[in-house]
């Protein structure tokens, strides 16, 4: 069954405090590929049967006015098999 | 005088706002999240807490109660309102306010009393003190740290709407040590701060807070 | 697998039931085959599992704390004894409060986030449940060493657990304690505690009385947190492997307990409930035995018309399930309208899951399947009782043997690098970084807190009555005599109170030990026990509940005995309250009590690494006197500050007393290093004014306290005989410590 995935991101310019905090951890772990790390959200929407274009736009809807702040964050919404 | 307080689930200190709504003269009316009923207030308080348990974002889930599209469209016509803490979460989420507050930059929950400058005293809720006053009052919160772009930044400096900013180290890596916002009208404040918890040194750092709460009622009276 | 029901169980009795994974004994299993008269179903082995286990049911730890009612001072104060969620007193004015400590120590290590949180919401349930609001919360918690790696793993977590938790449901923290020991590394404790307040008629019980009535479940739904958390975690030590117990912990949700709060005090305060119980340790099985056990004992509960999150669950996992936030009300037909209307106003979920009945079991069903046929105080209070073999451990004589060699300071050198040394040491330096986590701020009522000696907070806004609460523990001086090492904890939590002004009145403990099932251990918990239970009764202060945490310990290594004490006292008028400190010169500082050579078990012998020797003997008579002369320092205006000694000595007291509004004193000592450094109990700084020296003096003849002068206030440093030690080096010294080592 398909479902409709949201990802959450804090736009570039904005401080992400928990994103830098895990960059310090994992070298402390001994994992250090990690140029940067940036932390978000994803939200996982089931709809009933396969997600139609009317569906995803009003997913899109639900994604600026509540999913996400606008002021500070962007998304994107796809689906996922 | 009437200014109402308003509960959502889990905001936690309304019934200090009431209390220093009565300290500073005014009658402190309770209003409820789901009605969508003014009672007739004269201003409205948004206070401090984790309504809906800071859910998906703080006040994310607030601003969409049945009482705030009253408040909303109240504050559009020039009711004073006043947001703090939680409740400046909630009025940025309503974009009543530019901007939003994020984590604090060192991920910790801070309580600690703050030295705040009061730098415009032309609103409703400030105008008991005198430009650049300085007042020590708690800050406590998770989520404190104001962000906004640069625009925002320029224009908010630029017309004076800041309304109070940070003393000495910045608390919470706000932009520019921003405590408190107004809007372009001048009626919504948001204050990140609790004034409503420094009205007697009894209880709290010092009574500054008092002057929040004084000056809706000279407002009002005028 | 097919439903285990009554019938079932009835019909074959030979089939093998996996008691010893659910921790019980042989004896215990054979025990309900008695109990019962066939073998139990899986639903009803999973109840008597989870209460019969050590954390439940204080088998190990009941026939010696029935000496707290046996030993119980007559006490006009005392409301709800012992035996109830938590001990209620009167403070006077109509006011009832209500406050209790517990601990969480397994689960803290084990997720510590988590475990701490949900360490105080249970907490605040049981005050809930009571009937009272909770109005503030404290939290004593020890760890590892500071700098151990696994102290780093578990301190963060556990500190925002409390705060995240605490601040998010509004419940100011208005104190605590951190002390690092190498004892607690792999067993931290988390001990929280929760006082509330209510009117004399609010109190409510937890009693299912009134065949007809309803049992309603109410407050978040019941999934597979914690399953057999209690049995599985606390009643085990753990094995050198590490944590394998992941899956048995309980997750919180603050928000819902918040709203749980809210919903509750509506209902309270429309008298819509006969009797109430929150679901805590053992969930389910717990409230329905022991609401059940508190009414005529008949009770018939639909096990299925429990609403669910997580759909899978089996009857047995849900009646073991430790998914929080959930309270089980006794309701009569006639107002459960009105009740499920208030949980709809504050969106709580809702459920009538049976009812009491006027027969004399606990009957529960699975879709009309008879699953559970229980006589209830079999499982909720005539659980096994053990008299575990106890006996005094070699290491005492050997110990106490001991005599302590520590370097003393001399030279003025020597006595300002021992100052400096104390004050930045872990156990004794500035906590700020901990307790900025914690709101202190909220309800607006809290008069003191962190690094007050007691938390005090304004019950009445009108006449400004209030409560003060202390907690206190000494597991150096427990470990060389636990008998004292209790009587002392009761002292000093008692005048911790009574230095801000408030008169104590109650007591509640947190009992940490190692295995019940070592004799050396037992001997300990025995000893602290009876020596709290005859302290008690000595100064009049009745014991009103607490909690007992066995097992903590890692293989064979058992923590050092912690009984943790907490009292609670009560002041007339929180603004005439004796402040901790001084903020003007030129006031005179003078020392209550006398100082002996009592290094054995201080923090200066801790710092060189010297735990033997003897504790000190509690002389309670004295400490009465002490709290006398205090609690008249304040009501007849004597006092301008009043600080208690403990851990550190006088030069901890005496650095905090400057430090707090950076104004210095003068002091002169004798036996510099020992008047410093020893810990003899009984002891306070008080600063006065000139003009109410005279004063003092008669108040401290009147009660036989010796008194001494130490000097005067002022100044921007601390000046001890020839030594100077400026005020900022101090504070540097004091304040670097925890941002250094937690960042």
């Amino acid at each position: 069954m398909a479902k409709i995935v949201v990802d959450v991101m804090l736009k570039p310019e904005i401080l992400d405090p928990q994103g830098n905090a895990v960059a310090s951890a994992l070298p402390r772990l001994g994992f250090n590929f990690a140029t940067s790390v940036r932390q978000g959200k994803r939200f996982e929407i089931e709809v009933a049967g396969e997600p139609t274009p009317a569906q995803l736009a009003e997913v899109e809807k639900a994604a600026e006015v509540l999913l996400s702040n606008p002021v500070i964050e962007n998304y994107v919404v796809r689906v996922e098999k | 005088m009437r200014v109402g307080v308003v509960t959502f689930p889990g905001t936690l200190d309304d019934r200090d706002a009431a209390r220093a709504v009565r300290a500073g003269g005014s009658e402190a009316v309770e209003l409820w999240h789901g009605d969508a009923d003014l009672k007739n207030v004269d201003a409205v308080i948004l206070p401090g807490g984790f309504s809906y348990g800071d859910y998906l974002r703080c006040g994310a889930i607030s601003r969409f109660a049945p009482v705030m599209t009253l408040i909303i469209e109240q504050a559009n016509k020039g009711m004073p309102l006043l947001g703090i803490c939680n409740g400046f979460q909630v009025l940025c989420e309503s974009h009543l306010l530019p901007g939003a507050l994020t984590r604090n930059s060192d991920l910790h929950f801070l309580c600690k009393d703050q030295v705040i400058s009061i730098e415009n005293t032309s609103t409703p809720w400030t105008s008991s003190f005198t430009q650049s006053q300085e007042i020590l009052i708690p800050l406590k919160n998770g989520e404190g740290s104001f962000q906004c772009d640069d625009a925002t930044l320029a224009s908010l400096e630029g017309e004076g709407r800041i309304i109070a900013r940070y003393v000495g180290e910045n608390p919470n890596g706000s932009r520019n040590l921003v405590a408190g916002i107004t809007n372009t009208r001048g009626n919504v404040v948001g204050l990140m701060p609790h004034p409503e918890h420094a009205i007697d040194t009894l209880t709290g750092p010092s009574a500054d807070g008092l002057g929040f709460f004084t000056s809706i009622l000279n407002a009002m009276v005028q | 697998m097919s439903l285990d029901t009554v019938a079932q169980a009835a019909a074959h009795p030979d089939t093998a039931q996996p008691f010893k994974e659910l921790g019980l004994k042989p004896d215990e299993y054979a025990r309900i085959k008695e109990i019962l008269g066939r073998r139990p179903t899986s639903s009803e082995l999973a109840m008597y599992s989870v209460m019969w286990s050590e954390h439940c049911s204080y088998k190990s730890s009941k026939v010696h704390l029935k000496q707290f009612g046996e030993k119980a001072p007559k006490s006009d104060a005392l409301l709800v004894g012992i035996g109830e969620n938590a001990g209620v007193v009167d403070v006077g004015q109509g006011y009832a409060i209500t406050f209790k400590i517990e601990s969480h120590n397994h689960p803290s290590f084990v997720e510590p986030y988590q475990g701490a949180a949900t360490g105080v919401g249970g907490i605040v349930r049981d005050i809930l449940t009571m009937g009272a609001r909770p109005i503030a919360v404290m939290d004593p918690l020890r760890f590892g060493p500071a700098d151990a790696p696994d102290t780093r793993r578990v301190l963060p977590g556990i500190i925002a657990g409390v705060g995240g938790y605490g601040n998010c449901l509004g419940l100011p923290n208005i104190g605590g304690e951190v002390v690092f020991d190498e004892t607690y590394i792999g067993n931290p404790l988390v001990n929280a505690l929760c006082v509330g307040v209510m009117r004399h008629s609010d109190i409510k019980l937890a009693k299912a009385a009134g065949a007809g009535n309803l049992v309603v479940l109410y407050g978040a739904k019941t999934g597979g947190d914690g399953i057999g958390g209690v049995s599985v975690l606390a009643s085990e030590t753990f094995g050198d492997g590490g944590s394998t117990k992941r899956p048995s912990v309980q997750v919180g949700d603050p928000f819902v307990e918040k709203v749980l709060i809210e919903c509750s005090l509506e209902i309270f305060a429309e008298d819509l409930v006969v009797g109430i119980q929150d679901l805590g340790g053992a969930g389910l099985s717990c409230a329905t035995s022991e609401l059940a056990s508190g009414g005529s004992g008949g009770m018939k509960v639909q096990l299925d018309k429990v609403p669910l999150r997580d759909p899978s669950l089996s009857p047995e996992e849900i009646l073991m399930s430790e998914s929080q936030e959930r309270m089980c009300a006794i309701v009569e037909p006639s107002k459960i309208a009105r009740f499920l209307e208030i949980c709809k106003k504050w969106d709580v979920t809702v459920t009538v899951i049976g009812e009491v009945t006027d027969g004399k079991h606990l009957e529960i069903t699975w879709n009309g399947e008879l699953i559970v046929d229980v006589p209830p105080r079999t499982v909720a209070h005539d659980g096994p009782v053990y008299n575990r073999p106890f006996a005094q451990p070699e290491y005492i004589d050997r110990v106490n043997a001991q005599t302590i060699s520590v370097p003393m300071p001399q030279s003025s050198a020597e006595i300002k690098v021992a100052i400096l040394k104390l004050v930045s040491a872990p156990n004794m330096a500035d906590k700020s970084w901990v307790t900025a986590q914690y709101d202190k701020y909220v309800q607006g009522n809290t008069i003191q807190a962190q690094p007050d000696d007691s938390g005090m907070v304004r019950i009445d806004e009108k006449t400004h009555l209030g409560v003060a609460i202390a907690t206190d523990a000494n597991a150096n001086w427990s470990y060389l005599n636990p008998y004292q090492g209790a009587k002392l904890a009761l002292a000093e939590a008692a005048r911790n109170i009574a230095t801000a002004g408030a008169r104590p009145l109650a007591v509640t403990n947190c009992l940490n030990f190692g295995s019940p099932e070592d004799p050396g251990v037992m001997w300990q918990f025995a000893e602290s026990v009876r020596g709290l239970a005859d302290g008690c009764l000595e100064m009049g202060l009745p014991v009103t509940g607490g909690n007992v945490s066995f097992y903590n310990q890692t293989g064979d290594v058992a923590i050092l005995p912690t009984p943790v004490i907490g009292v609670l006292g009560v002041i007339d008028d929180v603004r005439t309250r004796t402040p901790m400190s001084f903020n003007k010169a030129g006031l005179e500082l003078y020392l209550l009590g006398t100082t002996h050579s009592d290094l054995a078990g201080s923090e200066w012998a801790f710092l060189h690494g010297q735990r033997g020797g003897n504790s000190p003997t509690a002389d309670l008579q004295n400490e009465m006197n002490l709290i006398e002369v205090l609690l008249a320092g304040r009501s007849e205006k004597i006092f301008t500050a009043a600080h208690d000694l403990s851990q550190g000595g006088l030069a901890m007291s005496i650095t905090e007393m400057v430090l707090r509004h950076m104004v210095g004193a003068t002091i002169s000592l004798k036996d510099t290093a020992i008047d410093l450094l020893s810990e003899t109990p009984g002891r306070v700084i008080v600063a006065v004014e000139s003009s109410q020296a005279g004063a003092l003096i008669d108040l401290c003849v009147k009660y036989k306290i010796s008194l001494s002068k130490l000097g005067t206030t002022g100044g921007d440093s601390l000046v001890i005989n020839e030594i100077t030690i400026s005020l900022q080096e101090l504070k540097t010294a004091h304040t670097s410590t925890f941002p250094k080592l937690f960042g």
